[in-house]
């Protein structure tokens, strides 16, 4: 297990408030002005030899990010975003950083704007979090009275401005060019790449788009070093990460934990196990539910990091790990996950658009048993025409919980469904109907 | 993809009240000059606020010369984002949270709850329309699940009888208390912390 004092978020359970004294206790704002002088540069290596990657399900080196930007301001402002719509099932982890640490984030902020030369920064959090935005904003009001944002913000000469844009809903508004869209007040529907966003971004001015807690990590990785934090995990997944425990566990929570620990110490120590017992367990959803679930026999040696699980075809995502034990229908709960996919499709391409709603239809039938012989590859015909095929990556975060499926379950599908088209039965089945005259009304 | 419907019955007008004009007029100085449509998901929020929790199609109307932009733009955005109500809602606008975390850890009793005290269907005010549900996606609170949101606020560890109790309260007029209904401590383990002892213990 981690030592308590290489736990970056102290404050995660609240035990301490999140008011500005109690955080320099914690060591935020203490001497963000030495960070700062020693220069861009310094910072941005400082973050490379961290091998610190996005936390926001891509994992993209960040150092490597920042040093996209411009090196020099020329007629367009740089813009700082900070993603915080958190809408991945499973994902709860920057709503307690939003509450509980917001300074970390708020300084992650000044000390990122500097190295990226932004004196405006956005921070989008979803409109469900309301409660927790105001809470963030309240840590923004006392930063501004205390002289720790605004002009020359915390002294180290750097004048910086911080707004709160809330969305109102939208799943796909966390796609870092959907969310810019929505900044500029349209439809969330996402921009092709390239232009990317750090060179054309939002207003067309560049833009560094990061997760909250990548930001709310990095003041913590320039004060101890970024060999500090490289040398907790393994290479290339360095670090320590927020993992949310939810679903069939006996105390479901968010803990911090070190990079490559096993899944397996994550649900048994933290999570105090599987509901039922060990033996109980039937899948595990490793990192939210775009990322393909894993059977129980890979959890005994899993490893939580990007690569080991991109090993195993999945991926670590957001972290967000879904127990499902044997007391649930494993199709049932993937059809729930299809109709999530299906809800959130924001209708720019057609092969998300329409094929979301298959996959949806034809997983609710499949768990019914309603289902014939040949659908069950019909369907994984319909994912790979989706996966690939979308200008975003929601194509590939629709189609690969319902792929996972398929790989691991396929027996568990095609016992149940065994209907053979070739026998007419009259056998009422809704084949392909329009999904908006299976809609609800207002839905 | 939603789709979603304005309600067939529409108030001729809309305008902003003196507060709701004074927070439009903060929230169109956070963006840059000529930028002001960043603004409109912002105003559409507070026209939701003032008129009742929902918003009419003249409120769309209204943003839209408010923020010198084509109508059709803020019915784009109304229309997409699926937070802004369309329809009348109720004072209490109950959204219990289905998806998987939610769905294994027993969401659909408080659906029934729902269905038991507020109203049969979805989207259908109850009998004195003071309150409405929905099922949602996803509200991003899964170590805390079943949980719902009661306007602002969310209401986490539920299970049917403290939904009811929850749903007894709002259909009286009162707020309940949100957060967690088992009495546990934010996101930390139940009875199970062990990490950062010393802070918890201090």
């Amino acid at each position: 297990m981690l030592k308590d004092q290489d736990r970056i978020f102290q404050n995660l359970y609240n035990d301490k408030g999140s008011d500005v004294s109690s955080s320099q206790e914690r060591g935020d704002w203490v001497n963000t002005k030495e960070i700062t002088d020693k220069g861009r540069d310094w910072i941005i290596n400082e973050i490379k030899e961290s091998q610190l990657r996005g936390r926001g399900g891509a994992g993209f080196p960040t150092g490597l990010k920042w040093s996209f930007a411009p090196k020099e301001v020329g007629s367009r402002p740089h813009y700082l975003v900070i993603n915080g719509d958190e809408s991945e099932p499973g994902t709860c982890k920057d709503r307690d950083i939003l509450r509980f640490e917001p300074h970390k984030l708020i300084e992650g902020c000044l000390i990122a704007s500097y190295a990226v030369q932004a004196h405006v920064c956005y921070i989008y959090i979803r409109g469900e979090y309301f409660v927790d935005g105001q809470k963030l904003q309240a840590a923004i009001d006392e930063a501004y009275e205390k002289k720790l944002l605004g002009k020359n913000a915390a002294g180290t000469g750097w004048d910086l401005d911080i707004y709160i844009h809330y969305g109102a809903g939208a799943y796909i508004c966390g796609e870092e060019t959907a969310l810019l869209e929505s900044i500029e007040g349209k439809k969330g529907q996402p921009r092709l790449k390239p232009p990317f966003p750090a060179l054309i971004g939002l207003y067309g001015c560049p833009t560094i788009i990061n997760n909250v807690e990548t930001i709310a990590v990095v003041p913590t990785i320039l004060r101890r070093g970024g060999k500090w934090f490289a040398s907790l995990g393994r290479e290339k997944n360095t670090g320590t990460k927020i993992f949310c425990i939810s679903g069939n566990v006996n105390t479901p929570c968010n803990v911090e934990e070190e990079m490559n620990i096993p899944l397996k110490e994550l649900i048994e120590v933290h999570a105090g196990g599987v509901i039922g017992g060990w033996d109980n367990l039937q899948a595990v959803i490793p990192g939210g539910s775009s990322m393909p679930l894993i059977p129980k026999e890979k959890c005994e040696t899993l490893t939580m990091d990007f690569d080991s699980l991109m090993a195993e075809k999945s991926g670590l995502g957001t972290a967000g790990i879904v127990v499902i034990n044997k007391d649930q229908d494993i199709i049932k709960c993937m059809a729930r996950i299809a109709r999530f996919y299906k809800h959130e499709s924001c209708g720019q391409c057609t092969p998300c658009r329409e094929g979301s709603g298959w996959m949806w239809r034809m997983l609710e039938r499949m768990a019914k048993g309603e289902a014939t012989k040949d659908e069950v590859d019909m369907l994984g015909d319909v994912t790979n025409q989706i996966a690939g095929h979308t200008i975003c990556a929601f194509g590939e975060g629709s189609s690969w919980p319902v792929q996972g499926l398929l790989r691991h379950f396929k027996k568990e599908i095609e016992k149940r469904n065994n209907l053979d088209p070739i026998v007419q039965k009259k056998n009422n089945i809704p084949y392909l109907v329009d999904q908006h005259l299976l809609d609800k009304k207002n839905a | 993809m939603s789709l979603r419907r304005p309600a067939k019955d529409q108030p001729e007008s809309f305008e902003f009240n003196t507060s709701s004009l004074e927070a439009a007029n903060v929230i169109v100085a956070k963006y840059p000059e000529g930028k002001q449509q960043s603004a409109v998901m912002a105003l559409l929020y507070i026209a939701q606020k003032q008129n009742n929790n929902w918003i009419p199609l003249a409120a769309m109307k209204y943003i839209a010369k408010f923020l010198d932009m084509p109508y059709i733009k803020v019915y784009e955005v109304a229309t997409f984002y699926t937070m802004y109500n369309l329809a009348p809602v109720g004072k209490y606008f109950v959204q219990v949270c289905t998806t998987t975390p939610c769905m294994i850890r027993g969401a659909n009793k408080l659906v029934e709850a729902c269905k038991e005290k507020i109203s049969e269907n979805e989207y259908e005010l109850s009998n004195d329309k003071s309150c409405s549900w929905m099922e949602v996606e996803c509200l991003g609170a899964c170590v805390n699940a079943p949980m719902m949101q009661i306007n602002d606020d969310y209401y986490e560890d539920l299970d049917k009888q403290k939904t009811l109790d929850i749903l007894d309260k709002i259909l009286n007029g009162e707020t309940p208390k949100p957060g967690s209904y088992r009495g546990r401590v934010n996101n930390e383990p139940e009875n199970n912390r062990k990490t950062l002892m010393d802070l918890k213990n201090a």
